[in-house]
Formats: structure tokens, sequence, C-alpha cells
């Protein structure tokens, strides 16, 4: 395994604190203006500190769209390095593939409660033309993602999307915020994660969200269907690498809605698809259309119990599992859409709201940027 | 006593609460409450709290005596192997409410989520009762043992209810205020009309819910209910047998 002790010194000390029973599950919070108004990462700091009870400083993490608008026509790549040999050898290989246009250390503040992070750098990349004959351009970046995180030894691609970052390690959330200075970011989309980490290791690249491109995800829950999911990613030319079941997720996405091209709600209707006893009783063309996504995208069907939010450019998808075994909330006021864990986490933020409400399992809630905003 | 509980941790507060329980106190006022867990946990005497703001999960949990009021929606877990007392909520609730709830009252304003009280029980007075004026998710009343859950409807939403709703139930009752879809009922549920009885039962707890929401009685009581019952007592006894 590529990353056996990587980024995370204290893996031994932690896995023991994992073993005490604390009650408790990961939190997960998102919020949208649908304006595309653009808000400083402050609330959703203060949001998801609201549930630091639900995570143990195993992970926390950010994802923030239309942070970078002066060069939101180039790909930003955020990379975590565990040495600086690492970070020659990706340079190495970002000279030969990608234009890099500008790139320099992203901006932290050590505090308390983050330690030994790795080496986080930043680039402004653009794909050289010369390399894009025979595949598109998010094809081909897509490609080099998988191969910069399975084939150099202590590097890893914690965002690779346009105009969009994710910020993320091992801490808890409002900590991990505090040290990436998200006060100096704005963004008209913001997800976050507070881990508790069970099945899998909390280190730096494992902490969420996972992103590929423009895609990101945060996850509360587990992903049982994760090596029929794997496998079936792999038939199309995805790595999985980073050890943690959320990672199918965002693949999943980005193979269905941008390589596939299925609407965002058929999309969904595969990754949490109707029961067969519930699809007996559809209308004739519904019955149709559920019975086909089921046929075709068998192994996309997420199994186990999960609520999500997924990030990216155009807007901000919550689902929950299809018995609704992990929890989610999510509320309206004027322009801003919120999703979260628990209520409480959105009044923190928004006491005065129009409506809240519980998403029914399997069923997404749907935010999205106004046409008229670029 | 009031507290206000502002970017307080629920730790303190319940120690707070408790402390003050023990020295005579009587009543709270919890002001700016935003996700506090474990409020009114364990606690055995007869006080009341009221609840300004969103609690956290698990309010209530394994409580014995004490009258809590939240004006807001409350979260999830409430409830959770409460003994004796009233929990009186002026909006929503979220998933897993009133688990393993063993005796006291819970009534519900609006909606209810998923997984409403799974397992209940009763022991000869200690009756738990749960009554929601909105809808519910699925699961309601998954292997109920006993105690009574009412739900009305109230709100015109459809459908009133979830799916799977009593599977594997062997004990206590369930009122409907409305049709359930043969395929929404457990395997292990009986449908039954209203007797005079029942009624009579309903009655009872839906007056006093009305007081405490402000509807009107005699509109609740004018609907159809449905009754549920267990088909057995021991649904499973058989499963390992052969």
């Amino acid at each position: 395994m590529k990353c056996d002790g990587l980024m995370n010194p204290e893996v031994s000390k932690t896995s023991e604190r994992v073993h005490q029973r604390i009650p408790s599950g990961c939190a997960i919070s998102g919020m949208m203006s649908e304006e595309g108004r653009r808000i400083d990462g402050r609330v959703i700091i203060k949001s998801i500190a609201c549930m630091h009870d639900r995570s143990n400083g195993l992970g926390g993490g950010f994802a923030a769209y239309g942070i970078y608008p002066k060069r939101k026509h180039q790909y930003a790549f955020h990379m975590m390095y565990d040495n600086v040999e690492a970070k020659e050898a990706t340079e190495e290989i970002f000279k030969d593939i990608f234009n890099v246009d500008m790139d320099e250390p992203i901006p932290t503040h050590r505090e308390n409660g983050i330690s030994n992070p790795p080496l986080l750098w930043r680039y402004f990349l653009e794909a050289p033309e010369n390399k894009l004959e025979f595949i598109s351009e998010r094809d081909y970046v897509m490609k080099m993602v998988m191969r910069i995180n399975s084939e150099v030894e202590g590097a890893f691609v914690a965002s690779s999307g346009k105009n969009m970052g994710a910020f993320k390690g091992v801490g808890y959330p409002e900590d991990i915020g505090k040290f990436y200075k998200l006060e100096d970011y704005s963004a008209y989309i913001w997800t976050a994660h507070g881990r508790f980490p069970t099945n899998t290791p909390g280190w730096w690249g494992g902490a969420h969200p996972f992103t590929l491109l423009d895609w990101s995800v945060v996850h509360n829950g587990e992903i049982s269907s994760y090596g029929i999911n794997k496998r079936y990613l792999e038939m199309y030319g995805y790595r999985l690498e980073l050890r943690t079941d959320t990672e199918v997720i965002a693949y999943l996405f980005d193979l269905l809605v941008r390589r596939h091209k299925l609407p965002i709600d058929k999309a969904v209707m595969s990754l949490a698809s109707p029961f067969w006893k519930d699809i007996d009783r559809m209308e004739p063309e519904q019955k149709k259309i559920a019975t086909a996504i089921r046929q075709v995208y068998g192994s996309s069907l997420l199994n186990g119990p999960f609520s999500i939010i997924l990030g990216h450019s155009r807007g901000m998808i919550g689902l929950n599992d299809r018995i609704k075994l992990r929890p989610m909330t999510a509320a309206r006021k004027d322009d801003m859409l919120y999703m979260a864990s628990e209520e409480s986490a959105i009044r923190e933020i928004a006491p005065d709201l129009d409506e809240v409400w519980s998403p029914r399992a399997g069923t997404a809630v749907i935010g999205t940027l106004k046409e008229e905003v670029e | 006593m009031r507290i206000d509980a502002k970017g307080m941790h629920y730790r303190p507060m319940n120690k707070m609460i408790r402390d003050a329980v023990a020295a005579g106190e009587k009543e709270f006022e919890l002001d700016n409450i935003g996700g506090q867990r474990y409020i009114g946990g364990g606690l055995n005497d007869s006080v009341k709290i009221t609840i300004n703001g969103t609690p956290g999960n698990d309010l209530g949990a394994f409580m014995n005596g004490p009258r809590i009021v939240i004006n807001a929606n409350a979260q999830d877990g409430i409830a959770n192997t409460m003994n004796a007392g009233e929990i009186i909520v002026h909006g929503s609730v979220g998933d897993i409410i009133g688990y393993g709830m063993r005796g006291g009252k819970l009534y519900i304003k609006g909606d209810a989520g998923y997984r409403v009280g799974i397992h209940m029980k009763e022991y000869k007075k200690q009756v738990p009762v749960i009554i929601a004026g909105g809808t519910a998710g699925d699961f309601f009343g998954e292997y109920m043992a006993g105690g009574i859950m009412i739900l009305l409807g109230m709100n015109g939403k459809s459908p009133i209810v979830g799916d799977y709703v009593g599977t594997g139930m062997h004990g206590g009752v369930i009122y409907i205020r409305g049709k359930v879809n043969p395929y929404s009922l457990g395997k292990e549920v009986n449908c039954l009309e209203l007797n005079e009885e029942d009624k009579k039962l309903i009655g009872s707890y839906l007056k006093e819910y009305c007081e405490h929401f402000g509807f009107d009685l005699v509109e609740v009581m004018s609907g159809n209910f449905t009754k549920l019952v267990p088909l057995s007592h021991r649904p499973y006894g058989n499963l390992y047998v052969y």
C-alpha cells in the first residue's frame, strides 16, 4: 500500500483512541448561495464547529467554490506532499504534462490541534493543447490526477478543479479551517466535514472532502458496496488509492454525470435506486426508466448507510441512503440553501429560516446556481 | 433558574442543571440552545425545563419524571429509553425518537422522522405514549412491544406514514388518522377499525395533546382512524426452530 503511515506519524497513537467507545458519527454541513454571492469561510466553520462532538479529531475538511475568480480558467491543484522529494518528483511530472502558470505554498496558520501537516502547495495549471488531440481536456486532467495519486510516492492531489479547492487534514474541522485561514477565502458554495473514522485510517489524504475535477463529496456513513463500486470504476480508468470508501462517490459522479452525461437526478437514482418492490408499483414510463437504470448501473448502486453533500461548480446536492440510516436536515433562507447532519448546525449560522425539512430517504436535495451567474 | 446557553458545551450545562435539581430547583428556562445534547437526560425529579432554541440529540434520554417543553424543532434520538415524564415539542422532530421508550409522554406538534418508537415497551401501568400531529417516515413502530402511538397527519402531507409500519410488531397499538396503504404495512400487523374503547382511549390523550398545541379536539377526533395491532405476540417464535 502506497500510503502506509504516510502523512500521519501519529497513526499508532490515534488508533488506540479510535478503539475507545465514543458515541459519535461524522458531521457534514453545506451551504450555497444560488445567486452566486460569495461568503467567507468563517460562517461554515461556525456551522461545523456546532457539531464538534460528532467527530473525534481525526479528520476535518472543507470544499469551496468560487475562490479563485482571477484564475478561473486554470485547474487549481491543491497538493499534499509527504516530503520535498515527493514535491520535486511531482513538479517534474507537472512540467511535462501541464503548463504551470503559477505555484505557491497554500497559506497556513499553525494552530493548536494541528500537528505534523504535510507540505501543502497549490498550482494553477493549463492542459497543453498538443496533449489534447485524442482526449478531452477534463479526461486528460482526470488521468493525470490518477497518475500522480497512484505513481508518485508521498504525493496526493487534494483537489483539481477550476475555481475551487479542498482544504483538509487530520484534526477537528474548526481547527483545520483556522489552519488553512479560510477567513481569507470567499465562496458561493462551502461544504464541510468533521470525521469520526471507523473502518479506515485517519490520515491527511483520507480526510473529506474527496474530490476530482470540480466534484467534491463529504460523507457521513460507510459504503458497504465499496468493492463492487471500485471494480466498476477501475474499468473506466479510475484508480482508487485513498483507502476510504467515500472516494468512490466522487468518481461515480464524474463517470455518470460528466462522462456518461446522465442528468443529475438519474445519476442520483443509480446511486440510491428505488427498491424493486417500489419499482413494481410505478407508472409504466417511470418503471421503464428505473428498471433500465438499475440494470445498466447496478454496479454504481451505493449500499450501506450514508448522508452526503456533493459540491460541483454549478451547485450542491444532498443525498441519503435508501432507508435513511444517517441524518440530514435541509433548509432555505432567501437565496441560501443549507444542509447539515443536525438542524442546530444550520440555525447556528441562519437562525431565521424560511423553510426547514428532513429530506426523505434516497431523495436528493438539489441546489443549482442561477443560470445568469457566471 | 434561567441559563443562557449561548456557546455552552452540553457537559457543563447539564451538570449545572443536575446540581441545581439536587439543590431543590424546580423550574428551568434554557435560552439560546444550539445543539446541546442529552438535555434532561437521566433526571429523576419532576422539574420543568423550557427550551428556547434547537436542542441536540438524545434529549430526555433515560429521563424519569421531568416535563420538557421545546419551543422549536427537536433533533434525533429524543426520549431514548425514557421512563417517565413529558416532552412537548412545538415543532417537528428527527429520527429514532422514543427508541425503547418505556413510559411517559412525547407530544409532537409537527412531523416525526424515520424509526419512531422502535421497540417501545410497556409494563402494567408504565405505558409510553407518542403522538405526532404531522407525518412520519419509514419503520414507524418497528419491533414495537408495547405502548401507544398516534399519528394524526394534520398538515395534509402525503403519505401520512412511510413503509415498513410496525414490522416485527408484537405488542402495543398504533392509531393512524387516515388510510395506510397495505404495501406500507409490516407483515406482522393487523389493520382494524376503532371500537368505542379505542375512541375513549385516544380521546383522553388527544384532549391533553390538543390543549398543548391549540388544535380542535372535535376536528381531530372526526378523522377516520386506522388501528394497527400485532398479529402475534411472538412473531418470530419459530424462526430458528426448523
